[in-house]
């Protein structure tokens, strides 16, 4: 099987906070994969540094075989990695379609066009349709504003998705969901974007979600990975019950 | 998306009529409006750069090299023309911006404002000690013309430039009103909320700060053009920093929402600064602040909210919920 994100003995320091201590891992195009860990554990690190937001101190990012480690985001974006976030990063002020046309058109290889509309082209059902996949097609002309939090969270993924990315990482993707609300959350975004993200990784701190969407779980302390494999398997390790989920399984 | 009700081709005909208008107005409005044009010309530019989120404090260093550059070409080659003064003062403008633009775009905020106050100050230092430019004294040009013809009596002369500003700003607010509809508009607004994510999205948002900030540096060069051929006379002020606060202060009275606004607010500001001036010539700044503060107070998003606003919320559809999770 081939690997579609290859890390090799990636280290980060935040002065004395050690972020990720050689970190390697091979993501395999396919999988489902959750990264699970406390707070401050190193996946969100991990995360930044596969999307081109921090560098690391020493050690290689490889998509598809080329280094990405030095990259900016934009650049790692148009080589196929789309990222969300914990914090919804939408552009508050415009439309939820107006947000997806601004991914979408970051999606396309032509430079951005000063005088075809917006909305032209097919360019809005593009936007609505993506919107459409996540059951938000009503909400294509509401503020961002104007909507709850649960629905900017699946709008963010959204906008990520737009690109079709060979890797999309979610970063917390039922954080600030109810708790009778996460499993219908998640099996949205799992259905939206089973077509369109070869592999899918996906920070999460709900065990139970991880159990039920990942087909793989890698367990992060103090920024080294103590556990890899199976959920199963992961989530019964001594370690990863003594320093992640706290003895709750 | 925003629903626009017609194209922004349409305001060409308008534009038009509103230059042959000049013809039916006193001498002394031609001036005035004249004046006001121009200067909304600037303030348009300083619109469609806000729209990144940053907003420049130096126009007047575009405006005074749109206006020097005219003038060193029309006296050493002869260039008289209106129309291609108006497009030299552009191009220097907007080359300035192509150039300045990159290094500019790394900074955001108050940084950015007050390192295009600080460029446009150096500008106007270099503009006082350079000899060969006059110094702090400036040049005089020669009266422009229009296509060959060369206008002897004032009424006409200041007709045609009247005619000439009003076609050129009103063909700019048309542009700008493409622009803003578009997608590189749309994407402009995405930059002034959270320029990182547009990164994410594997866009440049200092590419799309860099051509606003071009754009808006060649309408202030066009105006700075303008502003020479109603003088006929080049000085250092061009570059001066209350050169630059006055373009600010019209973009604030307009806003960001609305093309329209900015001819507005120019024409506003310079009907309450002649009345003012007029009634009363000693406190006429006092009575410009207390209108500034009134629309701050009253219209913080700008005279555009007036109805761009309305407009906006009229498009919105009553939400019904659907689809939340």
């Amino acid at each position: 099987m081939t690997a579609v994100l290859s890390v090799r003995k990636l280290n980060k320091r935040f002065g004395a906070v050690i972020a990720a201590d050689e970190l390697s891992l091979d993501l395999v195009a396919g999988e489902r994969i959750s990264l699970i860990g406390a707070n401050g554990a190193g996946k969100t690190t991990f995360v930044n540094m596969a999307t081109g937001y921090l560098k690391p101190d020493s050690g290689s990012i490889a998509l598809d075989g080329a280094d990405i480690g030095r990259r900016s985001p934009r650049h790692v974006a148009r080589l196929g990695i789309s990222r969300s976030f914990q914090i919804p990063q939408l552009f508050i002020d415009l439309t939820a379609a107006e947000n997806l046309a601004v991914a979408i058109a970051g999606a396309r290889s032509e430079a951005l066009s000063p005088y075809a509309p917006a909305e032209a082209r097919g360019r809005r059902a593009l936007a609505v349709g993506l919107l459409e996949r996540f059951g938000l097609g009503q909400q294509a002309d509401r503020p961002i504003a104007e909507l709850a939090g649960g629905v900017r969270k699946l709008i963010d993924i959204a906008m990520a998705l737009a690109r079709r990315p060979k890797l999309l990482l979610l970063d917390e993707p039922t954080s600030g969901v109810s708790a009778e609300e996460k499993f219908a959350t998640m099996d949205r975004v799992i259905h939206a974007v089973a077509s369109d993200a070869a592999t899918i990784v996906f920070v999460e701190h709900d065990m139970d979600i991880v159990s039920r969407y990942a087909d793989r779980v890698v367990a992060f302390y103090s920024g080294r990975i103590i556990a890899d494999g199976k959920p199963q398997a992961v989530l019964r390790d001594p370690d990863v019950r003594r320093y992640v989920t706290g003895g709750l399984r | 998306m925003r629903q626009w009700r017609f194209h922004p081709l349409v305001m060409v005909l308008p534009v038009i009529a509103a230059a042959l208008a000049g013809r039916l107005l006193p001498t002394w409005t031609l001036s005035l409006a004249t004046v006001a044009a121009s200067n909304a010309l600037v303030a348009l530019g300083i619109v469609v750069l806000a729209r990144t989120g940053n907003v420049s404090f130096g126009q007047g260093l575009f405006f005074a090299a749109g206006g020097y550059g005219v003038a060193l070409v029309a006296n050493a080659w002869g260039v008289t023309d209106a129309t291609l003064q108006m497009l030299i003062g552009a191009a220097c403008g907007g080359l300035l911006g192509l150039l300045i633009g990159p290094l500019i775009a790394r900074y955001s905020g108050i940084f950015f404002g007050m390192l295009t106050l600080a460029l446009s100050m150096v500008f106007y230092g270099a503009l006082v000690k350079s000899s060969a430019l006059g110094g702090s004294d400036g040049f005089n040009v020669g009266r422009p013309t229009l296509f060959g013809i060369v206008f002897v009596d004032p009424r006409e002369a200041d007709f045609m430039l009247y005619a000439v500003s009003v076609v050129t700003t009103g063909l700019a607010g048309i542009v700008a009103a493409i622009l803003f509809r578009s997608e590189f508009g749309l994407v402009s607004l995405a930059v002034r909320e959270n320029n990182l994510r547009v990164e994410y999205l594997g866009l440049s948002a200092n590419r799309v700060i860099v051509a606003n900030f071009a754009i808006a540096a060649a309408f202030a060069g066009a105006s700075g053009a303008f502003a020479l051929m109603a003088q006929r006379h080049i000085d250092p002020q061009f570059a001066y920093w209350t050169t630059s606060g006055e373009f600010v202060f019209i973009a604030v009275l307009a806003g960001y929402q609305s093309v329209m606004a900015v001819y507005v607010a120019s024409l506003a500001l310079e009907l309450v600064r002649s009345f003012s001036n007029l009634y009363l010539p000693n406190t006429w700044q006092l009575v410009l602040g207390l209108f500034l503060l009134a629309v701050i107070l009253f219209l913080p998003r700008g005279i555009g909210s007036l109805w761009a606003g309305r407009a906006r919320k009229r498009a919105d559809p009553v939400p019904d919920g659907g689809g939340a999770p």
